[in-house]
């Protein structure tokens, strides 16, 4: 039997749209207001961010990382923590391209007004550039590299405060630098009367209502034991917002009977599929110290792709070079030696690529990569491994090539070596952290919300986070999802006099 | 899926992962128990439709080598068991190629968290960032981002 509760508005989710709709909405609880967070992942105290590989990833991300696509052929992250992806991400915070907002073509959503709200955070979020006594030799060489090659390398602007150069981001900064929705905006919810519960997992949407589930703090596992007693709980609400991600809302959406029948639910599906390539230098160099993700060269608009620094942990490393054997153990042996470049590819959405769900109410991603797609990466490889050439390494590992080896003297004929006919899914590691789509915001027969969130015939409801992209942003979207919750959160108190 | 997975396949993954991290072939009993623990922690979190499809890749595997080799995977020399593997993973067949990263997967995600073989491979990342380097030596300045 079901606990029953009654709140007046119930958000579903604590990433960056969750945290942010929580604070925008915190000046309603002093009006009598009761709003709730619900957040299917753990809370964790600082001492627990140890940035060791194999305790982090099962306690941050839904399936410690590895939650794979319909065919099995590429893996997609998500955050599943208190704080959501934004506790788990780099912290880069760039805004919307213009010309990527205006090609959305969603009535009522303005760029000006996107920027706006972007610098609004950024300032709350501490977004600023490391000075260059903090950047680490993965890095500098990228941009040497990149400028070698007539590219034009940019810094990334970050949401950090005391950064120490762990590198660990990926798994939590365990310095608690990164200013994530769990370091500003969800306390300062709290501190305003909002509530929020961790390990509570929502099984469906009722009409003005959620039923949920809140599970006990596994013997041994990370996080705080939830605020509330393990159990399932009916919880009615005046209102209900959606910001479980991409995956997590349509999926929620998509089980609910309330909601199941809503045209182009789960479509439009895309995710920045990205592949981690790496040179080898003579000498080590810095490289799993300081921050990991310094520079990017943006090649969306000529080709289809965008470069980033980066540097992964030693099992996400192995993981994501291609192949087996002596090679690869040999290149996992020069790690003091190894540049990192994170290649992804701006997809774009189309009917193939969609949200469902089986039986038992789970997400199912079906993802093909277009030909488009697989040209991007292939033009991307071929620029990095330039790029680390001209950066001075000596060989590169690159996944569209057989051997996978490439040696500086053959540097000459890469166009040969790097081939879209070694693009084998299944083979090569590709992985996807930018879950975008799924409840896309527009005014079209497919359009599930408006451009302020509200769902399609569903006044009770709704979605603030990355599912309401109609296509792909070509960047890292925590800053535009927290700009888009904050104007569905202003629509929502704008409403409320006749939502209540 | 209920219970230990490695048991049913432990010829067959012990085999593989000497070829997919010819290092291992060194482990002793106390490494190959790190590594087929962590192995089975990260089996329980994932769907059972999934961990059933790759012990069931493991057992083909296992016996298909039969077929070219009149002998199974796991009595194969290195050399052989790495070229089954090779054409496996470059196979036109996509249910093939992911079968084989599955289990080299699980391999490197066995092998690879462990703290000494990091340290090994020389990954030195430290909470401290900067200032863990300071105290080594490496580098004089402690630089902290405010």
């Amino acid at each position: 039997m079901a606990e029953s509760r009654t709140y007046d508005i119930v958000i579903i989710g604590s990433g960056a749209g969750g945290g942010t709709v929580a604070q925008a909405l915190a000046p309603m609880v002093a009006q009598g207001l009761k709003i709730l967070v619900l957040e299917r992942g753990p809370r964790l105290d600082d001492h627990e961010f140890t940035g060791r590989e194999a305790e982090m990833a099962p306690a941050l991300y839904a399936d410690e990382g590895g939650f794979l696509t319909a065919d099995g052929t590429m893996t997609l992250a998500m955050g599943r923590v208190y704080g959501g992806s934004t506790v788990v991400y780099t912290g880069t915070s760039l805004v919307a391209p213009e010309r990527v907002i205006r090609s959305w073509c969603v009535p009522g959503l303005e760029h000006a007004d996107l920027e706006r709200r972007c610098e609004q955070f950024m300032a709350a979020n501490h977004v600023h550039y490391l000075p260059r006594v903090l950047l680490n030799e993965n890095n500098k060489r990228f941009f040497t590299g990149a400028h070698r090659c007539g590219y034009k390398p940019e810094q990334f602007p970050v949401n950090l405060r005391g950064c120490k150069g762990s590198s660990l981001c990926n798994l939590g900064c365990p310095n608690g630098a990164k200013m994530g929705t769990h370091r500003v905006q969800l306390p300062d919810a709290e501190r305003q009367g909002v509530e929020v519960v961790t390990r509570a997992e929502v099984l469906r949407l009722e009409e003005r209502a959620v039923q949920l589930r809140v599970s006990a703090r596994p013997e041994g596992g990370k996080g705080r034991p939830s605020e509330w007693a393990p159990g399932d709980y009916h919880v009615s609400a005046r209102l209900v917002v959606s910001c479980g991600g991409s995956i997590g809302t349509s999926a929620l959406l998509l089980r609910s009977p309330v909601t199941a029948g809503i045209p182009g639910l789960g479509e439009g599906f895309t995710c920045h599929p990205a592949l981690i390539l790496v040179g080898e230098h003579d000498h080590p160099i810095t490289n799993d110290v300081g921050h990991p993700k310094s520079y990017f060269v943006d090649r969306a608009v000529a080709d289809g792709f965008v470069l980033e620094t980066c540097m992964y942990f030693p099992f996400v490393t192995a993981k994501n070079l291609t192949s087996f054997g002596p090679e690869h153990s040999a290149l996992m042996q020069a790690f003091p030696r190894l540049q990192m470049i994170l290649v992804l590819a701006c997809d774009k959405a189309v009917k193939e690529n969609r949200i469902t769900v089986d039986k038992s109410g789970k997400p199912v991603v079906h993802y093909t990569f277009t030909p488009a797609v697989r040209r991007s990466l292939v033009a991307a490889t071929r620029a990095s491994a330039r790029i680390f050439f001209a950066a001075g390494a000596k060989r590169v590992h690159s996944p569209l090539s057989e051997p996978t080896l490439i040696e500086r003297g053959d540097a000459y004929r890469m166009d040969d070596l790097i081939r879209e006919d070694y693009f084998l899914p299944g083979r090569v590691s590709i992985a996807a952290a930018h879950l975008m789509g799924g409840c896309a915001m527009g005014t079209g027969a497919r359009a599930v919300t408006d451009a302020r969130g509200r769902v399609r015939g569903v006044p009770w409801l709704r979605v603030a986070d990355a599912s309401l992209f109609p296509d792909s942003l070509e960047i890292n979207p925590y800053l535009t999802i927290m700009a888009l919750a904050d104007r569905v959160a202003e629509g929502i108190r704008q409403d409320w006099g006749s939502i209540s | 899926m209920s219970g230990l997975v490695l048991p049913q396949i432990r010829a067959t993954f012990r085999a593989v992962a000497a070829t997919v991290v010819p290092e291992t072939a060194a482990l002793d009993a106390d490494g190959w128990a790190r590594l087929e623990a962590e192995v089975e922690r990260a089996l329980r979190s994932r769907p059972e439709r999934m961990v059933r499809q790759l012990v069931l890749f493991a057992r083909v595997l296992e016996v298909a080598s039969l077929f070219t080799d009149r002998t199974r995977f796991s009595r194969l020399v290195p050399a052989a068991r790495h070229r089954v593997l090779k054409s496996l993973e470059l196979s036109r067949l996509v249910l093939l190629r992911r079968g084989v990263w599955g289990l080299r997967t699980l391999v490197l995600l066995g092998y690879y968290t462990q703290a000494e073989v990091q340290s090994r491979i020389g990954y030195r990342a430290h909470v401290d960032g900067w200032s863990a380097r300071r105290t080594s030596g490496e580098h004089a300045a402690t630089p902290t981002d405010n």
